[in-house]
């Protein structure tokens, strides 16, 4: 529950509320994700994200 | 008394640094202890090391402070994703798992990690700073200057790249960015791995190329590649690369510029156009920083200059910012890459967050940046007995003796003493020794010490008293971040059949007194050695000199290729014999290669992933 509060505070202090339906879809997805996963360390060529 | 606590952690390079009343008492990566080389998990070990050194538990630190902001960096990557939709889909499905599991929880991630030696660790105390304003703070509190300018340039931190920032007294406020994808970084990564060398670590292996190339492509990329202003600022062309939304860093509209394809990592050979490229992305990088520096100097009347971020670590670069004289002087971060944003977050909560004031030290805040694991030589003796190692202790004036004697001899010597430094160079706390008069010296070293391209070079260690004597520069560089010429004399007059010699054959000719250390263009990586940052080595150089009328050594870092500098007294035994080292000096402990038990001997090569 605090890390909602911390994203909520976060996008009012960054004034990105545009991105709240991007996060919540993403959220819906990545629940499906993380559940058919077993390990989500990516092997990428550089850690820009 | 107030215990600062910085952390850097889960990109690249973790690491910790304590801060205790505002004093800088210890700092280490978190590689030197897993031997994973840019170990990028939580720092367990070097949080644990930070802390026993000033004989404090976590119960006992009043803040702790997180190098960068997850949530920014993930407003990025969401705003990147947008911005060049449909493309990304695929980086897009990898990244975000990632993030979704891990990172957007990194505080309930460290809080976790923090409870393990503290139950009741309370999560108020948990700060979290800038990227690129940690890299400011590691970079202008610590330098001996009352007012700086500050020039941080990295790949990519939340969204800037590249930040100006002014400090004065305790305050450090930035005041230009320039933001993802836009990056003077990147761009040198991009090129790094174009050449076929692994990025975030191969960076310093196309500055070590760049000599032997000519910067032919310097106007095609200036075309092409990068908008350069006046003022040093910068747009790339997003349409020759793939790092914002692809799995590789260029793509083939690049490959097609230049005329070849991506090398192919350690199965194609080296040719004349890598060092070309290399060359030539050098020289932009050059051209960048220095029209940078000058605006900068130009615009804010500031004589002094701060630097830190990976590209900080260009000591090539460095050295012409220092030439241009844009600036009257200039401090560069020892720990410049993301280990250092654990030291300049700690240095902000307690300059900015806490608002104390700073007293500059004119003499040295990173003492030395000798800040890493002490051994007493009770431990030294007790280690290396467990390990079986055969050995002599002896007092310290007849260990600088013998160690002398044996780089005047020619030979190679591992040199462990005091604390280990904090940051990617090894300045003579964690070293491989040699005489730099030797011809043979830097094949020797490459090759059956640190198993590494026979193009490298070496990095010379001078007595700051005699510097002006052997290079042209004429001032300290403790933290071997200057690059400057052999000094004209000491030079050796070419030949016209060796004048005319390209690329990888110029290795071969002798070029100054010093031939180890002095690369195709007579320039030399330098570390000044002071007396009162560290009065053993400088006493070794002293013993040398006395010697050999040479005030000059060999210093690269204690490991083998893609190996982390070793740490402790276990580490450099295993070194030593998996190596072609022949002398081991660890305290006042001597142990020669041939009086060892050959059973000790291991395939060291093999052991560790190339970089």
């Amino acid at each position: 529950m605090s890390f909602v509060k911390e994203l909520w505070k976060f996008i009012c202090v960054r004034k990105k509320f545009w991105l709240l339906p991007i996060i919540l879809m993403m959220a819906l997805f990545g629940a499906l994700i993380v559940l058919s996963q077993g390990s989500a360390i990516a092997p990428f060529i550089y850690t820009i994200f | 008394m107030t215990v600062i606590l910085g952390i850097s952690a889960f990109y690249h390079d973790s690491a910790a640094a304590l801060l205790v009343d505002g004093e800088i008492t210890a700092a280490a990566q978190e590689e030197r202890f897993t031997r994973k080389k840019h170990d990028s998990g939580y720092p367990a070990l070097a949080i644990d090391y930070v802390l026993s050194e000033a004989g404090l538990s976590l119960d006992q630190v009043d803040q702790i402070a997180f190098y960068d902001k997850p949530f920014l960096k993930f407003e990025r990557l969401l705003e990147t994703y947008v911005a060049f939709a449909p493309k990304g889909l695929k980086q897009f499905g990898m990244a975000m798992p990632v993030w979704l599991r891990e990172k957007l929880f990194l505080k309930d991630q460290l809080i976790k990690e923090l409870r393990k030696l503290d139950k009741q660790f309370d999560a108020e105390k948990l700060l979290f700073g800038e990227h690129h304003f940690s890299h400011a703070a590691s970079a202008f509190y610590p330098s001996p200057f009352e007012e700086a300018i500050v020039l941080t340039i990295d790949g990519v931190g939340e969204w800037a790249t590249t930040t100006v920032a002014v400090g004065k007294g305790n305050k450090l406020d930035i005041l230009k960015e320039i933001h993802f994808p836009h990056s003077l970084g990147l761009l040198y990564s991009a090129f790094t791995y174009y050449t076929g060398f692994r990025v975030n670590s191969g960076e310093y292996k196309v500055m070590g190329l760049a000599p032997y190339g000519e910067p032919k492509y310097k106007d095609l990329i200036l075309e092409k590649l990068i908008d350069l202003k006046e003022d040093g600022s910068f747009r790339l062309d997003q349409s020759y690369f793939n790092y914002a939304t692809g799995l590789t860093m260029t793509n083939r509209k690049f490959s097609d510029l230049f005329g070849e394809p991506v090398r192919k990592p350690e199965s194609f050979q080296l040719t004349q156009f890598h060092m070309d490229i290399a060359a030539s992305v050098q020289a932009v990088t050059e051209e960048v920083v220095l029209r940078m520096t000058k605006s900068l100097a130009k615009e804010y009347g500031i004589p002094n200059l701060c630097m830190a971020g990976g590209v900080s670590l260009n000591c090539v670069a460095n050295g012409k910012i220092l030439r241009s004289k844009s600036f009257k002087e200039i401090w560069v971060q020892p720990a410049a890459g993301d280990a250092g944003g654990a030291l300049g977050a700690a240095l902000s909560v307690w300059h900015k967050e806490l608002g104390k004031p700073r007293k500059v030290n004119s003499s040295d805040s990173m003492k030395g940046s000798y800040l890493g694991p002490l051994y007493s030589q009770q431990t030294i003796e007790e280690e290396l007995a467990s390990c079986g190692a055969r050995f002599s202790s002896v007092t310290e004036e007849e260990m600088l003796e013998q160690a002398a004697q044996a780089l005047a001899d020619g030979k190679a010597v591992g040199w462990f003493q005091g604390r280990m430094e904090f940051g990617p160079r090894a300045l003579g706390g964690r070293s491989i020794l040699g005489d730099p008069r030797s011809e043979t010296m830097q094949k020797t070293l490459n090759l059956k010490v640190k198993y590494r391209e026979s193009f490298r070079p070496f990095a010379p260690s001078v007595l700051r008293e005699d510097v002006a004597e052997w290079f042209e520069l004429d001032g300290d560089s403790p933290y071997m971040l200057l690059v400057d010429q052999v000094k004209q004399e000491r030079r050796r007059q070419m030949s016209k059949d060796e004048d005319q010699l390209f690329g990888i054959q110029k290795l071969n000719v002798k070029r100054s007194e010093i031939p180890a250390i002095t690369h195709v263009d007579y320039s030399a990586r330098i570390q000044t050695v002071h007396q009162h940052t560290n009065p053993i080595y400088h006493a070794l150089i002293n013993k040398f000199k006395e010697k050999t009328g040479c005030p000059v050594l060999v210093n690269t870092s204690f490991n083998v290729r893609g190996e982390p500098i070793v740490c402790s007294v276990k580490d450099a035994f295993r070194c030593f014999m998996g190596t072609d080292i022949e002398v081991l000096v660890v305290g006042c402990c001597i142990l020669n290669k041939k009086m060892q038990d050959s059973l000790l001997i291991e395939n060291y090569k093999e052991k560790y992933k190339l970089d």
